[in-house]
């Protein structure tokens, strides 16, 4: 109050308003994230410097040569990020580095790597230049480093840590390094950095606003031991912050050199020049797809807690030069689940659809999304609010990613020109295992397996996809080699990598096949693994143009079991073959049980089998128009099995030579195609006996129905809008189980009374005595029977 | 003028009616939904997505769950191609999935060449070209 007061005027320059406004601003109590920050995904406005710039170098081959000059920088440093990286995310190339605009617009990233996780880090960038750079206690200097992870000021999810280092030439910021690496463990609730039983953000882990970390090139101690001090792996995160730094540090040489060799006006211009013709390119590109709307519904059928029916509505609309992605509709948001998306994340990963998907031969720069619009409804899964948790946004913004791919390639279909081939959806989920505890070594790990990689390429127009090639939040990453992973963590990969047999999405051209995988634990005093995807009771790769979706995963697990021991006494009775092991169940005393794909953390002893499999593509196109040829190929190398040849593909041969009978097949064909004009029905009659006006009663449904401002809560009686929208609260699954088993218990011994007070009855005299046995062996019975 | 809208669809901007690109017939309105002119079949998911576990022994089986989740199939009503697959909860309406305008596409088609096959785009990779006999 004092400096109030001190400043009250008679100095007319202080009226009251000013004087409230600069109170205001020197006491704001927390700097959250900036809503204006956060919203906007277009390039900052051109500065005057880059103005200057761009006016003094207007050469474009100079351009074009230090475009390259700092392209090479960046992908060195990628280079060096893993192949020095600790982190196993970094060693199969879930990492990017990149270069920013001095405003903090990603204006080059690395040619390899997470393209997301660079075109989210401008917001962090952004925030360090409005919030810190005239802030005293911080500011921007030479040589300082900035960290920060929170998904909530830029990002995907926590698990992710990236590293900006300022660029300064003459004392004048120019231009910023970073680097991103999926670092895994953070200190969450569970081991791995992708806690699925996280309730609240509080639950997540390490949570970095945007902060500085280093001074003149060194790493403050006190901070790095902080850090290391909430999370499980205190090694790997010293070990990652220095690589990090060094890798910003080496690019920011190599546009040091560039300055050296060009000026620094060419690198400004560079900059600046790449981002504005990418903006103008795309506009361009975009005016190429015909004007009109597409819209697609996704069902994703988990919380990772417990099977529900998530909506993912989108609306794609393109007029002129224009795309909006209207997600309007969609899902409300989960208050104690943590599968909710920041609206930034979402535009992320849709950013990257084009640069990955469908025009690769773009700059990769966060340019190439500057153009588009995206609408949500605020406090919905894809618009999360502050408190909700988003360690496993992908949850969410996977299937809308999904949405997005498909509605593309079915509104850009016609074009002539295109830069990639139209693809069906790209398998979406990180079917792989998290694992944490004590490795054979003696040491504290949480991390995922390389498989996070593993996804399986949707059938495109002209081919098959391709098995398990590539994750779609990344090109040329890569599934990292099994046997050095296991000199590193206490479980092997028993089956590894074997494509299972019909796991594809069927049509014209099938969707890329995925891999099953059985992994169980050899040597730790404690160890155990979790799952953290959807798509077992609904599909997660929708087909395009009439081919069908991949199939749905269950998680299968054998416990109480040995199998390194079985291995031992009775090898032949092993199966490597996760659909064998669990039809057939080898082992006399083993438990065997399947689950929805979201494992929470799960302590597990020697020997026991946990098994999954990668998921498939999605199909294209017809089923009865695929080439007999390369359904026979498929049945010979075991990829499809003779039953779905038959029946889905129909196609004729002999058994035993797998020699096609074309006639015999175009016939069959022929009677297909006829049997489908018999069976189906008219659109409009169809829907008059299909469409209801509300989601059924029996699946706990959220979302918009048929119009996108009525939103369901989890029952036909549970609605709001997108005014009144609000967060949903779940019960926690095991209080679910136990309300279910005690309903059973009391409705057992309603029963068991019962039939005792009828039994007794005609007999009380006679047995008075030998009552109390009877009742007890009834107990006993009825126990077993409930099993 | 001929536009290929789809693996099967085009839209004729002389006639404005989609046309199966299989068979040739008129399936309706190009400024309405072509899904107006299709057969729709409401098939089981485990028809096309068999169990592949035990459904005697285990809830979660490779297969989805027909309480869940449905498939519509539609198909040409002249040749029985199908056209598209919509996975839908039980009761769900079909979407309006395309809908070009019209007027905009004669425009941007008026200095483009007719294609008579789709233009699947380029691969960016080594094409690995296989004969077969
Ligand atoms: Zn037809």
């Amino acid at each position: 109050m004092d400096k109030i007061e001190a400043l009250e005027p008679n100095d007319d320059q202080f009226d009251e308003e000013t004087m409230m406004a600069k109170f205001l601003e020197e006491t704001t109590l927390f700097l959250g994230p900036d809503p204006e920050i956060m919203g906007d995904h277009d390039l900052a406005e051109r500065s005057d410097r880059e103005d200057e710039a761009m006016k003094k170098v207007t050469d474009p081959a100079t351009l074009a040569i230090v475009r390259d000059r700092i392209l090479a920088g960046a992908n060195e440093g990628f280079e060096m990020l893993e192949n020095m990286g600790a982190a196993p995310g970094a060693k199969w190339g879930d990492l990017v580095t990149g270069v920013f605009s001095a405003a903090g617009d990603l204006a080059i990233s690395s040619t390899g790597g997470v393209l997301i996780f660079s075109s989210l880090v401008h917001h962090p960038v952004k925030f360090i230049n409005k919030y810190w750079r005239d802030e005293p206690t911080v500011g921007i200097r030479p040589g300082d480093v900035f960290m920060h992870n929170d998904a909530r000021y830029g990002n995907i999810h926590n698990t992710d840590q990236s590293m900006m280092l300022p660029v300064f030439h003459e004392g004048v910021l120019i231009a910023w390094a970073g680097a991103t690496v999926h670092e895994g463990e953070n200190g969450a609730v569970e081991p791995g950095g992708m806690p699925s039983s996280a309730e609240s953000v509080f639950d997540e882990g390490l949570k970095l606003s945007p902060l500085k970390v280093g001074e003149n090139y060194e790493l403050k101690r006190d901070l790095v031991t902080y850090f290391q001090n909430t999370v499980r792996e205190p090694k790997l995160q010293y070990e990652d912050m220095k690589v990090k730094m060094f890798v910003c540090r080496r690019i920011e040489a190599r546009i040091r050199e560039a300055i050296d060799e060009y000026g620094v006006d060419a690198v400004i211009a560079c900059l600046r020049v790449g981002l504005e013709d990418t903006r103008a390119e795309v506009r361009r590109r975009v005016s190429e797809w015909p004007d009109g709307t597409v819209r697609y519904s996704h069902f994703a059928d988990s919380t990772l807690r417990e099977n529900v029916m998530i909506k993912i509505k989108l609306e794609l609309r393109k007029k002129g030069d224009t795309l909006t992605f209207d997600f309007r509709g969609s899902s409300p948001e989960f208050a104690n689940r943590c599968n909710n998306t920041v609206q930034a994340s979402l535009k992320g990963m849709i950013c990257q659809l084009f640069l990955a998907f469908i025009w690769p031969d773009l700059p990769r720069c966060q340019a190439a999304f500057a153009p588009m619009v995206v609408l949500t409804d605020e406090k919905s899964a894809l618009n999360s609010s502050y408190l909700t948790p988003n360690a496993q946004s992908m949850m969410t913004f996977f299937p809308a990613f999904t949405g997005a791919q498909i509605a593309c390639a079915k509104l850009m279909f016609s074009i002539p020109n295109k830069s990639t081939k139209v693809v069906a959806a790209w398998y979406d989920m990180i079917n792989t295992f998290l694992y944490g505890g004590m490795t054979q070594h003696g040491e504290i790990v949480g991390n995922v397996c390389a498989d996070i990689n593993g996804m399986s390429g949707g059938a495109h127009g002209d081919r098959d996809g391709e098995n398990a090639v590539a994750p779609i939040f990344a090109t040329m990453a890569d599934i990292g080699e099994q046997e050095l992973v296991e000199e590193e963590v206490p479980f092997i990969q028993i089956v590894s990598k074997r494509l299972l047999m019909d796991n594809q999405g069927m049509g014209k051209h099938r969707g890329g096949m995925g891999y099953e995988m059985m992994v169980a634990m050899t040597d730790s005093e404690q160890w155990g693994f979790m799952v953290t995807c959807i798509g077992s009771k609904t599909p997660n790769a929708a087909g395009l143009f009439g081919g069908y979706a991949c199939p749905t995963y269950p998680l299968c697990k054998v416990k109480g079991v040995d199998v390194f021991e079985m291995f031992k006494s009775n090898p032949e009775d092993f199966s490597y073959s996760m659909i064998d092991v669990m039809n057939n169940q080898p082992f006399k005393e083993a438990t065997y049980s399947t689950h929805h794909m979201g494992l929470q953390y799960e302590l597990t002893r020697r020997g026991e089998l946990y098994m999954i499999s990668q998921g498939a593509g999605g199909g294209y196109g017809d089923v009865l128009e695929r080439d007999p040829l390369d359904v026979m190929r498929d049945v010979e190398e075991k990829l499809t099995s003779q039953t779905l040849a038959n029946n889905i593909y129909k196609v004729v041969y002999d058994t035993e030579t797998l020699v096609v009978d074309e006639a015999a097949t175009q016939k069959a064909r022929d009677k297909e195609r006829a049997a489908r004009k018999k069976r189906g029905m008219p659109f409009k009659q169809f829907c008059k006996q299909w469409s209801t006006k509300k989601p059924p009663a029996n699946i706990p449904f959220y979302g918009s129905w048929d119009d996108s401002k009525l939103i369901y809560g989890g029952s036909p009686e549970e609605t709001m809008t997108p005014d009144t929208m609000r967060s949903i609260t779940m019960p926690h699954p095991k209080d679910v189980r136990i309300e279910a088993l005690e309903a059973e218990l009391e409705a057992a011994q309603k029963k068991l009374a019962r039939s005792a007070k009828a039994k007794a009855a005609p007999k009380a005299k006679a047995k008075a005595k030998a009552a109390p046995k009877a009742k007890a062996k009834a107990v006993r019975k009825g126990r077993k029977k409930s099993r | 003028m001929k536009v290929i809208m789809t693996e099967t669809l085009l839209i004729d901007l002389d006639t404005e009616k989609w046309h199966c690109r299989r068979c040739d017939k008129k399936i309706g309105s190009a400024r309405k939904s072509y899904k107006e002119g299709m057969l729709v079949y409401e098939r089981d998911p485990q028809d096309i997505h068999p169990t592949q576990l035990d459904p005697e022994k285990y809830e979660f089986t490779f297969a989805p769950d027909p309480k869940w989740i449905r498939i519509l199939e539609y198909y040409c009503p002249k040749c029985g191609v199908m056209v598209e697959t919509e996975y839908l909860p039980k009761g769900h309406p079909p979407a309006h999935d395309l809908e070009f305008d019209i007027d905009a596409l004669r425009e941007q088609w008026k200095d483009r060449e007719e294609l008579t096959e789709p233009a699947y785009g380029p691969d960016l990779q080594m094409e690995r070209k296989v004969h077969r006999h």
